[in-house]
């Protein structure tokens, strides 16, 4: 078709036509990002097939699924899944628990933001994996000492991004609330929670980015159940299928709790003027 | 009635911003308040709408003393400070917040149907133009039916055009429910098409330097020549209060040389 046809077309039925490319930039823009991996898993795949290498240290794609697959028939997969998930559930709730009650105080009390805020900050500068051996001999070396150290990687990004959120609410709106005479507790209800979701749900999900990042520390420090335990497991009987397959699992697990943080927050973001 | 008796502020920082505002606002009255920039407008406005109380004096409204903001009074800011999650219904009824819902949602339909935007109910602040936001924030202060109705540079924000526009418009809406007017402008045309009387302040500490009062029939004309001759005497009045504020002596009128300011 000639450019003039094309431009015909195109006037003929305009919003149609920008219905069907805004679908198709819908499709493409993700499919993009596929392409890199894709390609390069299929280049492994033939490079192992035609027997260019051997693949024994780093196993092909399919010999990757075949053991997902296998991992996931004798329940193993499940099993050390759920038990991961379990110690990043009670890890995160307990680290956010804790954070929102303590960010918020700072955010909302200068006085208490004085108090807390510089023992925290010099807490924040110690790596936190440091803190292993330590809850290890406080708290043994099974659930306990694992939590506390996902609670911990949890905390830090929440309680800073909540207490900078509620520090940053824009103290227009909070005069708004002051002309119509809202209480303490409508302004905190009706101002101040709405105006720091936003950066509260970041915050959340980059404490459960963490978290995630925590347990597999965790799980490889001891442990005998759990994605981690599989790492190792692999690691020591020489299955590099298993430990690909372990981290593939990971990614599968971690993206999807992200997403429903994202997913159960998003119809109270709807309101943000953000580009999507 | 809105009474100010010696009204003066002193920030914390030692700024003295106002200094012996006294004023009567009849109830009804459209009153306007001029002056040069950091002369204590806003100040002046922020102490009777009871967010940053003044440090001497006394404000009452119908004897009633005020120190914090009141259920009587509503505040219009130069920017419209809408609640950006709510949808603009629900930042009309914002300060409905007691109300049933029934009564709520009547009164937020009428509000909206009233500044013209029924069909924007249901949609959200940023999805509006800066003169529709300006007319939400309108109708979410006079939803609650204030006694007294405070606007600061209301319609600076805004183009000519639309600034006229919506300077139309409160009238009409004042004309509904008669509220007291007390409004902070930059703009001599917007004063005096709004207000009964003008009061003119100089700074450093901001006082009540003139004041002028505008007997022309509503609507006004802005092209006659009752209008042009008010606003040559808002003018001169500004005029002399910069130059008495500048050298602290001269009084002398210096009518014609108003034209060209520093707004
Ligand atoms: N929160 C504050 N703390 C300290 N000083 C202030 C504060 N707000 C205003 N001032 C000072 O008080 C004086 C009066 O300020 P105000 O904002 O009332 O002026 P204005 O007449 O509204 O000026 P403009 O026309 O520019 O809005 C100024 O000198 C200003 O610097
Ligand atoms: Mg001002």
């Amino acid at each position: 078709m000639s450019v003039v046809g094309m431009t015909i077309a195109a006037e003929g039925n305009p919003t149609r036509e920008r219905a069907v490319a805004n679908r198709w930039a819908r499709l493409a823009r993700p499919a993009l990002g596929l392409l890199l991996p894709v390609a390069a898993a299929l280049l492994w795949e033939t490079i192992v097939r035609m027997g260019w290498a051997s693949g024994r240290l780093a196993p092909p794609p399919s010999v990757i699924f075949a053991t997902f697959v296998d991992l996931a028939r004798t329940g193993e997969l499940q099993r050390n899944t759920l038990v991961t998930l379990a110690r990043v559930a009670a890890g995160f709730g307990i680290g956010v628990v804790i954070a929102t009650v303590l960010g918020a105080a700072a955010g909302y009390s200068p006085l208490v933001r004085r108090l807390l805020d510089p023992s925290l900050q010099a807490l924040r500068a110690i790596p936190s994996i440091a803190w292993v051996p330590l809850f290890i001999l406080w708290l043994g070396i099974f659930e306990a000492s694992k939590v506390t150290l996902i609670a911990v990687g949890v905390f830090f990004p929440v309680y800073l991004g909540l207490m900078g959120a509620i520090q940053s609410v824009d103290r227009k709106l909070v005069e708004v609330g002051r002309t119509f005479r809202l209480s303490d507790v409508a302004m905190v209800r009706r101002i101040l929670l709405p105006a720091v979701l936003p950066a509260y749900v970041i915050s959340l999900r980059s404490g459960l980015g963490l978290g995630w990042m925590f347990v597999v520390a965790a799980e490889l420090m001891g442990a005998s159940e759990g994605l981690g335990y599989l790492l190792i497991d692999g690691q020591e009987l020489g299955k590099p299928a298993e430990i690909i397959a372990a981290i593939v699992a990971f990614a599968i697990v971690g993206k999807s709790t992200d997403w429903l943080i994202a997913l159960t927050a998003a119809p109270f973001l709807r309101w943000e003027d953000v580009v999507r | 009635m809105l009474v100010l008796e010696r009204v003066g502020k002193t920030y914390p920082n030692g700024v003295h911003a106002l200094d012996g505002v006294s004023l009567a606002v009849e109830l009804g009255e459209i009153v306007a308040v001029i002056g040069g920039s950091g002369c204590g407008k806003s100040t002046l406005l922020r102490a009777i709408g009871g967010l940053d109380p003044a440090t001497e004096g006394t404000i009452t409204l119908d004897g009633e003393r005020i120190a914090a903001p009141h259920q009587k009074i509503g505040i219009i800011f130069q920017e419209p400070r809408l609640l950006p999650w709510l949808k603009v219904a629900d930042n009309v009824g914002f300060g409905l917040g007691d109300r049933p819902k029934s009564e709520r949602a009547e009164r937020v339909a009428a509000a909206l149907k009233r500044v013209g935007l029924s069909d924007k109910a249901a949609v959200w602040p940023r999805e509006l133009s800066g003169g529709q936001a300006q007319r939400v924030a309108i109708a979410r202060a006079l939803v609650p039916r204030p006694e007294v109705l405070l606007l600061d540079e209301p319609f600076s924000a805004l183009d000519a055009f639309t600034r006229t526009d919506l300077q139309d418009h409160l009238l009409d809406l004042w004309a509904d429910a008669k509220p007291t007017l007390l409004l902070v402008t930059h703009d001599v045309e917007e004063a005096i098409v709004l207000a009964d009387r003008i009061m003119v302040m100089r700074p450093r500490p901001g006082r009540i330097f003139d004041e002028i009062g505008v007997e022309l029939p509503r609507p006004r004309d802005r092209q006659s020549a009752a209008f042009d001759f008010a606003k040559r005497r808002v003018l001169a009045a500004l005029d002399r209060s910069l130059d008495r504020a500048a050298t602290g002596t001269a009084d002398e009128p210096k009518a014609e040389a108003g034209a060209a300011l520093w707004w």
